[in-house]
């Protein structure tokens, strides 16, 4: 390789690295705050490197599984109220006034944003479903035992919205 | 051990080699395409929850996969182009970004469009949307700063910088799901592992995904021996191309 060749190939080289080296700092160094949204272990017990515990009255996002059984609705407005909680056993209340969108499922990932309250209770003003990487059709669904009906409104609840 | 491949740097021949390869990659890319979408719209099976919404797997995730690859030939072709001074990959470079741009506003926009009635929201500023949404303007700045100069040798050194440097959101938007707490979904086609989808499923996604990176490599073919002819204008052996389609 001619010595001109080469000095282009180490300099380029060095750019990709250089920059490959900046960014993983970068990154490293924003680590937790590049997360969505708050575990509710996290808001229970703090974050595991900081401690740091949202304050109540901060507005904040907070994703976990939503406890199968939890869920209370109104049967005449849209108010509803559920606990989430995650793998390691953090558990929150999340109440909401709102439409919940199509893939909401007790057992299923949320992400609620709303404000904090007293007590872990976050009033949420928008909850997302999240849903998991597992597609399946119907039937292996059922033969696994896995639950998938949606939320029905009545009359009385989407005419008082 | 390279020797084979330095006669491709030669204009003409790169011009005549792509015009060669440009008919496979559009067959393949319209025969794949055409299997994967019918085959994943019409006939593989619903989703236990997302119904046939789930459908717009089959063009987003192509989308996706295929804006990271065309990122990665354009970086790997500006690298050439930049140590190797072969103008013909700095062409190639330049004739990939725009598509690479188009494929990644798709795959924001359908995934937007997923979004909306699966998860409630168009747009959240989560890791992965966030970072496919710099990928795109990683391709507008590197089309925008090939434009901008007269002297193309220079344009594409200035381009092929920026496009290399860019590199490095590609593992980033890769592993974003899985570094960080985000509203999108880990990926369901794993390489080392069973995909987290029924084999019904997942081959028509993956003869889109084939698919798309034909109809990308044919797109960039057209794309790149307009560009070779644009820059050779002056040459003998272009103007004599020109004379004979004239005649013809």
């Amino acid at each position: 390789m001619n010595p001109r060749r080469k000095k282009r190939l180490i300099l380029a080289s060095a750019l990709v690295v250089g920059v490959a080296g900046i960014a993983s700092l970068l990154l490293y160094a924003l680590n937790s705050n590049l997360n969505l949204f708050f575990t509710p272990t996290e808001i229970v017990q703090g974050k595991a490197d900081t401690g740091v515990k949202p304050e109540v009255g901060q507005r904040i996002r907070v994703g976990g599984m939503v406890t199968v059984g939890s869920l209370v609705r109104d049967p005449d407005s849209l108010h509803v109220e559920f606990k989430v909680h995650d793998a390691s056993g953090g558990e929150i209340k999340v109440t909401f006034d709102d439409l919940l969108p199509d893939l909401f499922r007790e057992g299923q990932g949320i992400v609620a944003q709303g404000v904090l309250g007293e007590g872990n209770v976050l009033e949420a003003t928008e909850v997302l479903a999240k849903h998991d990487e597992n597609y399946m059709p119907p039937e292996v669904a059922e033969a696994m035992g896995k639950s998938h009906d949606k939320l029905e409104y009545s009359d009385t609840q989407t005419s008082t919205n | 051990m390279w020797k084979w491949l330095h006669p491709y740097a030669d204009p003409e021949r790169a011009y005549q080699l792509a015009g060669k390869l440009l008919p496979w990659f559009s067959i393949l890319a319209l025969g794949l395409i055409l299997t994967g979408t019918i085959w994943g719209l019409m006939f593989a099976p619903t989703d236990y929850q997302q119904g046939d919404s789930y459908r717009i797997i089959f063009i987003h995730v192509p989308a996706a996969s295929m804006s990271m690859a065309a990122y990665m030939g354009m970086a790997i072709s500006a690298f050439i182009g930049l140590v190797w001074q072969i103008k013909a990959a700095d062409w190639a470079a330049a004739s990939i970004a725009p598509i690479g741009a188009v494929i990644t506003f798709i795959a924001l926009f359908t995934g937007a469009t997923w979004g909306k009635p699966m998860w409630g929201t168009w747009w959240v500023w989560d890791a992965r949307l966030t970072s496919e949404l710099v990928l795109l303007f990683l391709y507008l700045g590197v089309i925008s700063l090939y434009a901008s100069f007269e002297d193309k040798v220079l344009a594409a050194r200035a381009a092929g910088i920026l496009a290399i440097v860019g590199v490095i959101n590609i593992p980033i938007i890769k592993y974003s799901v899985e570094w960080w707490s985000s509203l999108h979904q880990p990926s369901t086609i794993k390489i080392t592992e069973e995909s987290a989808m029924p084999t019904e499923m997942l081959i028509p996604l993956l003869i889109n995904i084939f698919g798309f990176g034909m109809m990308i490599g044919a797109l960039t073919l057209v794309r790149f021996r307009a560009e070779v002819l644009a820059r050779n204008g002056m040459r003998p052996w272009v103007r004599k191309l020109a004379q004979e389609q004239g005649a013809a």
